[in-house]
């Protein structure tokens, strides 16, 4: 979209010109997303939201799903490529209010090279940080490769004005994010104002222009599946290229059974609409164990297709050491302890 | 991609590439059962040799190698067990006090799950089940049944308010080759905690983990004679059961064996319970958690590959959702994993014998030559063993002999209904009732089902889901008399004024 391009290069606060354009790249996000959203209930508009069927979750059947497949084991030469494929994911995530210049520089260099001793490592997909940080991350990869994402809207809580949401988005962008990572509004989901919720993604979406979105959810404050599987296909209509569990603020973050409740959202958007859309758990994996199970859910859900960084990542900040942990005991045939992994 | 799966037709693979990722084969080491060369009877506390000197060989059916000789009884064999279990009923057991017989109960139970990851591998290698069926689902069921009927053996007084009970006797138990210690302990644990001493006749494909048993009976030092096993043919079950000195006969299997029984004693004063075959109707409405129906439906059907009694062998499905739901179905049959019984990893084991394979068989030729709509999943079948594809017919019709007989294997019917009273003439229009399934968010709709769902079992948004305390059974051709429960101890005693 060649608008999402312009509204980027412009300064935020050339305020008349920004309107106009924004008005027209909101237009085309909204039409499209109304496509989608009649895509999604095969039937008329108006009616269609009405009869359409978003489909429950039954919690018991997704717990025990997601626990017989965390019991799989993967033959040894997967179990390598697959930690190969979680380090390729891993948005590796800074965001602390202590975080300075020194801190993201040294997080960068980790992940341009997460293991300086052996260089068959690859680079991780992208660093995470807060808007304030972008420029700093954006300088320390540059010519990496490296995507820098910036969370916006008012993260964590997303409690701030949509002025503001669409404000910092597009500062985040000028100060050269390549991905966003918003957060929904909790509060209107919850109070049952669905249509709130989707045109704000409208509208972050559209301030975003090329920009990757990704949705942040907040599973751990929506309670139940139900409602993750609602605020997923919400998200997917409203124009998210990515969904993501949480912001690593509340507790649950990221779990196995949300993460399939997630994917299989995504897996029914995909045969309804032909929209691929990628899937971001974050927060809470920190094992290698524990990411290959995530890898198993998702390859018995999305199969193959789905296994790439382009869409999935894993957002994470310990998990990264003990990927390199298990790889270089995989290479050396024994665990090397902690103090031979960079904290940074 | 391993052997054993193909894959969904939704996961593209046109388009997509393929990706390194294998599951290992987690093979179960089978070095922990130490299988005896040859077993003879279990009588009076004693390993004996059939009088017959007869023997037959068990095999493996996931490899048609054979595991182990075992005693081919014949009447005499069967002459000396019920004697010996009538000598301990009323010299020993039928008299101890219940809390006696609870301490044996208990050290039955709690020896079982000592030697759980034993009698799993025993019971894979002997049945071809999958290994995480035998040892997440079957031998902690075992050790269940024992601890629940150890509990009620010391409580008998208070189990019928106002009335007393009085044991039955000697009880004859036959049961099948599905779940052969999971029936052993639903037999043998109800009896024992109410006073009565058994002669059980395991099913001749699968006696090894009924004969492990007796090793937990003498390690647990029950009294000889209390619990007897005797192995071998058809014949010496009939035999059993006629016998002038057995009280009680108590019988898993099919519905024509069922029958038999019954014509056999005929005229006597016997109790009996009979659990028989099953057709259950599985119900999808168009409100149900899809996703999760589609797991209930894969596990009700394709658990311990479909030789289930209660296994959700139709599926009614509402027709507003018939669609979506068998696109699913179809994508999820993709992946399960067929192969080695005893590889972690495996979904789908073995079929137990080459009779019963011969019989899913010719009733898969059956379906196809009445016209329903075949599929089966791509996977790679193990060359030697007794395998065969997870099968689901749509376009099937009420008529079809699939939708009528029982396959006892993996092979699924799709029926589709339009309302809820619909729902209810199809999953009733059997001659069978042992079990349903309703899938619904409604629980006003569940509650309503329930009523009307001729069946002894009906599971609300899960399928295959057992437990000690809940009773088991069915309605009209699939037997009478309840398992599990209160219920399930009232069928071996005799109930007495106070």
């Amino acid at each position: 979209m060649s608008s999402g391009v312009v509204i980027r290069s412009r300064s935020m606060y050339d305020a008349s010109v920004t309107s106009t354009l924004d008005g027209i790249a909101r237009e085309q996000a909204e039409t499209r997303a109304h496509e989608l959203v009649r895509a999604w209930d095969g039937r008329a508009v108006g009616l269609g939201g009405l009869l359409g069927r978003i489909g429950s979750v039954d919690q018991v059947g997704i717990e025990e799903r997601a626990a017989s497949l965390a019991k799989r084991s993967i033959k040894r030469e997967s179990k390598r490529w697959a930690l190969d494929l979680v380090i390729r994911m891993i948005d590796l995530t800074t965001l602390e209010g202590k975080d300075t210049t020194g801190k993201i520089h040294a997080l960068c260099q980790k992940a341009r090279r997460p293991d300086p001793s052996d260089p068959t490592i690859p680079s991780v997909a992208a660093v995470c940080v807060y808007p304030a940080r972008v420029a700093d991350a954006r300088e320390a990869l540059a010519g990496s490769g490296i995507h820098v994402a910036s969370v916006a809207t008012g993260f964590p809580s997303g409690q701030t004005f949509l002025e503001l949401k669409l404000l910092e988005t597009r500062a985040a962008l000028d100060a050269g994010a390549d991905e966003i990572d918003m957060v929904i509004d909790r509060g209107a989901f919850l109070a049952g104002d669905y249509a709130a919720v989707f045109d704000e993604i409208v509208a972050v979406k559209a301030a975003a222009g090329e920009a990757h979105l990704k949705v942040i959810l907040e599973t751990g404050e929506l309670g139940t599946y139900d409602d993750v599987r609602r605020a997923s296909i919400l998200a997917m209509a409203a124009g998210a290229d990515f969904i993501k569990t949480s912001t690593g603020k509340v507790t649950p973050a990221a779990t196995l059974p949300v993460t399939l409740v997630m994917l299989e959202a995504i897996r029914d958007f995909e045969r309804r609409t032909g929209r691929a859309v990628g899937m971001k758990p974050a927060g809470g994996i920190r094992t290698s164990k524990e990411a290959i199970a995530y890898l198993t859910v998702l390859y018995e859900t999305l199969g193959p297709r789905w296994m790439t960084p382009d869409r999935f990542r894993v957002g994470a900040s310990t998990l990264l050491n003990d990927v390199l942990m298990q790889l270089r005991k995989e290479r050396d045939g024994r665990y090397s302890g902690s103090d031979y992994f960079t904290l940074d | 991609m391993g052997p054993g799966t193909s894959s969904p037709s939704s996961w593209g693979f046109g388009d997509g590439q393929a990706v390194p990722w294998e599951y290992a084969p987690a093979p179960e080491a089978r070095d922990i059962v130490k299988l005896q060369a040859r077993y003879g009877l279990f009588i009076g506390g004693k390993e004996v040799a059939p009088r017959t000197g007869q023997w037959f060989t068990t095999i493996d059916p996931s490899t048609e190698e054979p595991l182990a000789e075992v005693a081919r009884a014949g009447l005499e064999d069967v002459e000396h067990a019920v004697g010996t279990a009538r000598r301990a009923y009323r010299r020993s057991w039928g008299e101890l006090p219940g809390r006696e017989r609870a301490k044996y109960l208990f050290r039955i139970a709690r020896i079982l799950q000592e030697r759980s990851r034993e009698f799993a591998v025993l019971e894979t290698l002997d049945t071809g089940k999958p290994i995480k069926e035998s040892r997440d689902v079957d031998v902690p069921l075992v050790a269940a049944h024992f601890w629940y009927y150890a509990g009620w053996a010391d409580k008998l007084e208070y189990a019928f308010p106002g009335r007393t009970t009085r044991p039955l006797g000697v009880a004859a138990q036959i049961i099948p080759w599905n779940f052969p210690l999971l029936m052993l302990a639903w037999k043998i644990a109800p009896a024992l905690a109410a006073g009565n001493t058994v002669v059980l006749k395991p099913a001749s494909s699968t006696p090894l983990s009924a004969l492990l048993f007796a090793d937990v009976c003498r390690q647990a030092d029950l009294p000889p004679g209390v619990v007897n096993i005797v192995t071998g043919p058809g014949e010496i079950g009939l035999g059993l059961v006629k016998h002038p000195d057995v009280d009680k006969v108590a019988f898993t299997g099919s519905t024509a064996v069922g029958k038999e029984i019954g014509r056999a004693i005929a005229g006597t004063d016997k109790a009996i319970t009979l659990e028989l075959g099953g057709k259950a109707a599985n119900i999808v409405f168009d409100d149900a958690p899809l996703d999760q129906a589609v797991e209930g439906i894969v596990n009700g059907i394709f658990f311990n590959q479909g030789e289930v009694c209660c296994a959700g062998s139709r599926l009614l499905v509402q027709e507003s959702i018939a669609e979506p739901l068998i696109d699913k179905l179809k994508d999820r049959l993709a992946t399960l994993r067929v192969g080695d019984p005893l590889d972690k990893n495996t979904d789908v084991g073995a079929i137990n014998n080459a009779a019963q394979l011969a019989k899913i068989e010719e009733l898969i030729e059956a379906g196809v030559a009445e016209g329903a709509d075949l599929y089966q999943p791509a996977c790679e079948l193990p060359s030697r063993g007794y395998f065969v594809r997870p099968t689901l017919f749509t376009n099937v019709a009420q008529s079809h002999r699939i939708a009528q007989e029982e396959i006892f294997g993996p092979v699924l019917s799709v029926l589709t209904f339009r309302t809820p009273d619909e729902a209810v003439e199809k999953a009733n229009n059997t001659p069978y009732g042992l079990s349903a399934g309703v899938w619904t968010e409604k629980g006003s709709r569940i509650l309503k089902m329930v009523k009307q769902l001729r069946a002894g079992v009906v599971w609300a948004n899960t399928f295959n889901r057992f437990d000690p305390t809940s009773p088991f059974g069915g309605y009209k051709e699939s037997g009478f008399g309840r398992e599990g429960g209160l219920p399930g101890l009232l069928a071996y005693v005799r109930l007495e004024d106070r």
